[in-house]
């Protein structure tokens, strides 16, 4: 494999990890920061250990989202230096400034909010877990900002053989950013209370400390739900958005190679043939498609092979069609676990409301391995949206084949993704094995033995360091 | 000054900070191994670190970002041309930070002992890669026309940058030191004095012989003598002052001045550097200076008024940090390790 295939592999992979846990991070803080604070308005205890210990996991959740992150920040450099010279005056911006002005305070107010529980007033301390949680979600929108501009690149000017930010509202203002950073926050609150909920239920389900685990369970189905209905409407949103700014994406997504009939129909599912550029045995729900792009039930859509023709006519010649499939697929798993939380989290409001909740074994023992939804819609969402914007790092700008370093070498790309690669594995089982252990272990804090036994040479060594 | 310059002092500013403030982690991270005798040192060492470490991180991350956005062509060039040395230095970070959280999450030896070598040498490939960088870019890479650089691995490994990576190892090594005799009690403080007056020549003899190098091996001298000069003798001056201050137990003035001499020999770099970003070792031609690697009038304006109006609220928050967590850590108080 060449240079620019190893540098994408390991693009997406590594993404792709740290993609699991920037949404735990950012949801748990969220439902943290609620909890703290019925805490210190309530004043019930359960309310604090409900805190100390979901921020177990948050914790052990965060470095590791953190320390991925760091490569995230130098791998532009070093596999995609054609591309980092390119646009780094308008791409770079958002990164340094997630630097100062996300990660110092997520970095120093989980410091504060983690060593001093003792030696901060309450409130202060409250304070300190809602900066972190604000700091998760700024940093998100940082991020966005710099990735919405490959995806709809606004506020820039073509001189001196690179794009040159020339407005800077335009870069925050972008119409991507605003139906991106939503969603993509929604989408994380709904990972943070999905993974209390099926944690909860797991308990429940055992009988163990059943109204410790009710009380977190309620506040994460609320949660759950409102950020479930809030991903469907932002959803949608995007979907607008593609058909006038990326509707080669929106094409692909629905597998339509000629253009749709007016009104259009939405696909269920059908085989695509890439070869013959057609797609077979389609299941449709008619209008829907025209309401998705348009918002109301008429207005056709362009096909790909229109697109192509246009595009070859604007760019020049080229294959202009990203993956079809793997577009298509994505946003149908992507959707399909939206619409599964919005359908549980209701769900299980219910059973609380009627206080079934303890008795409704099936719907607890399925919320376990429901977990996992909303890493997968996350993973696939975001799979969607990057690989639907191929041939393309810049949309329009930058093919991502032009993006590679040219002086890095195929081995050198190896090597880094076999060891990142090795690395991530490890920390990945770690977490497991961190996170089984601690809920088998349960919400009882373990003390450190050590720690408040008293030590008969304390005196002594004081003494001593002191003369 | 033009916004260029001033952002080329900025992202100096920000490596002598992280040099500073990670430099004293990273030493505590050493002495993980070599000061402390039992698991409660150990956790006693990290408790001082604890609650900051994090922040301190971030003021490189913040550099390359700045990097990136003021200077593209210095990061693009920088980054892919010291691809192996920058993944070394990536897999420590992530190692160290991860064992902080990990360690004391399982009552087990194997496994707490396994994260603390995870630490030990998450804490000294860092400021020996960085070490490293530096005396490499002041000596010179084979960088062409283009702007890329094709270095060999003796290009950026050889006598001259390995003392570069070491001084900065012995240079952490020793601000952690003294760092701990402020931040601990016990024998653990004293142990940490002692330790510090053993390190003192070694540490001493690094710096000496890197300087010695830097004037056979770089172009420094000739260009910057007059600055680099006067830094150095004061650095000299310094290095003797802490003697007699390790010796008296002036363990505020021996911190402040391991600082001042880690803050000195980082801004050496950028001070021989100027005002160029990346020297080739090819062509004076295909030098990289600030002025051709820099960003857009627009967007470095941009990111002038967002810094001039969140440092100092950055800065506040961090002093303050430092006040909550004044005390000295011992073992009356709960170890979070």
């Amino acid at each position: 494999m060449d240079a620019l295939m190893l540098a994408r592999i390991q693009f997406a992979s590594t993404t792709l990890f740290h993609f699991i846990f920037v949404p735990l991070s950012i949801g748990l803080a969220l439902l943290i920061a609620i909890m703290q604070t019925m805490y210190v308005f309530k004043k019930e205890e359960i309310y604090l250990k409900m805190t100390k210990f979901w921020s177990i996991f948050f914790l052990i959740n965060f470095a590791i989202g953190v320390v991925t992150g760091i490569f995230q920040e130098f791998q532009f450099g070093m596999n995609w230096s054609t591309y980092s010279r390119f646009v780094g005056d308008i791409f770079g911006a958002p990164l340094a400034l997630e630097a100062l002005l996300a990660f110092f305070l997520e970095a120093t107010f989980i410091g504060l909010w983690v060593f001093g529980r003792d030696k901060l007033p309450e409130k202060i301390h409250l304070a300190c877990i809602w900066l972190v949680s604000i700091g998760t979600m700024l940093s998100a929108f940082w991020i966005m900002a710099a990735n919405s501009f490959m995806h709809n690149p606004v506020g820039f000017v073509l001189q001196n053989g690179r794009a040159e930010m020339n407005d800077f509202l335009a870069l925050l203002s972008n119409e991507k950013l605003w139906v991106a950073f939503p969603h993509t926050v929604l989408g994380s609150f709904a990972t943070g209370a999905f993974f209390i909920i099926g944690v909860s239920a797991w308990y429940i389900f055992r009988k163990r400390d059943v109204d410790f685990f009710k009380r977190s369970m309620n506040i994460a189905l609320v949660v759950g739900l409102l950020s479930g209905l809030g991903i469907a409407f932002t959803g949608h949103s995007q979907a607008t958005y593609l058909m006038h700014a990326q509707p080669m994406k929106m094409a692909a997504a629905e597998g339509l190679w000629e253009d749709s009939g007016d009104p259009a129909a939405w696909t269920v599912v059908t085989s695509i043939d890439v070869e013959n550029k057609t797609s077979s045995n389609r299941i449709d729900i008619p209008y829907l498609l025209s309401y998705l792009a348009y918002g109301k039930f008429s207005g056709k859509v362009e096909g790909m092979n229109t697109l192509q023709e246009k595009y070859v006519l604007q760019y020049g010649d080229g294959n202009y069609v990203p993956p079809v499939k793997t577009t298509f697929w994505s946003f149908r798993i992507m959707a399909g676990t939206g619409g599964v939380l919005i359908v549980l989290s209701a769900f299980g409001l219910l059973l609380s409301f009627r206080k079934k909740l303890e008795t409704s074994t099936k719907y607890l023992k399925f919320m376990v391995p429901a977990i996992f939804l909303p890493f997968i819609g996350n993973s696939f969402g975001w799979i969607m949206s990057e690989i639907g914007r191929q041939p393309w790092v810049v949309n329009g700008l930058m093919k991502t084949a032009d993006a590679v370093s040219p002086n890095v070498s195929a081995g050198k790309v190896l090597f880094s993704l076999i060891t990142f690669s090795t690395i991530y594995l490890i920390l990945g089982l770690v977490m497991v094995y961190l996170f089984i252990r601690v809920i088998k272990q349960g919400p009882h804090e373990k003390v450190k033995e050590d720690v408040s036994t008293s030590d008969p040479f304390e005196t002594g060594e004081m003494q001593h360091a002191t003369k | 000054m033009l916004l260029s310059e001033l952002w080329f002092l900025l992202i100096g500013v920000l490596f002598v900070g992280f040099m500073f403030l990670e430099g004293f982690d990273f030493g505590v991270g050493m002495s993980t191994r070599f000061l402390a005798k039992n698991d409660l040192d150990r956790r006693m060492l990290i408790q001082t670190i604890g609650p900051t470490w994090a922040a301190n991180e971030v003021w490189l991350v913040t550099a390359v970002g700045a990097m990136f956005a003021a200077f593209p062509h210095w990061y693009a060039t920088l980054l892919s041309g010291y691809y192996m040395p920058v993944i070394v230095l990536l897999l420590a970070l992530i190692a160290r930070g991860v064992s902080f959280e990990f360690r004391d999450r399982v009552e087990s030896e194997r496994w707490v002992k396994t994260w603390d070598w995870s630490i030990f040498i998450g804490s000294i490939f860092p400021p020996f890669i960085l070490g490293l960088t530096f005396a490499s870019l002041i000596k010179g890479l084979p960088i062409d026309a283009d702007m890329n650089m094709y270095a060999g691995f003796f290009d950026i490994v050889n006598t001259y940058t390995v003392v570069g990576g070491l001084t900065f190892v012995a240079l952490s090594y020793l601000h952690g030191l003294t760092f701990i005799s402020l931040k601990t009690v016990g024998t653990l403080r004293t142990r940490a004095r002692k330790e510090a007056q053993k390190w003192y020549a070694i540490t001493g003899g690094l710096v000496f012989w890197f300087i010695i190098l830097t004037v056979f091996y770089t172009e420094a001298f000739s260009a910057k003598g007059p600055i680099l000069i006067p830094l150095y003798i004061l650095v000299g001056i310094l290095y003797g002052a802490l003697m007699l201050l390790l010796r008296n137990k002036k363990e505020g003035f021996s911190f402040t001045v391991t600082g001042i001499i880690l803050i000195m020999i980082t801004a050496s770099f950028f001070i021989a550097l100027f005002p160029n970003v990346m020297i080739s070792s090819l062509d004076v031609a295909h030098n990289i200076t600030i002025y051709e690697a820099v960003s857009g009038d627009y967007s470095l304006r941009i990111m002038t008024i967002v810094a001039a109006t969140m440092i100092p609220v950055v800065l506040g928050y961090t002093f303050w940090t430092y006040y909550v967590f004044r005390k000295r850590v011992s073992k009356k108080e709960n170890l979070n390790y």
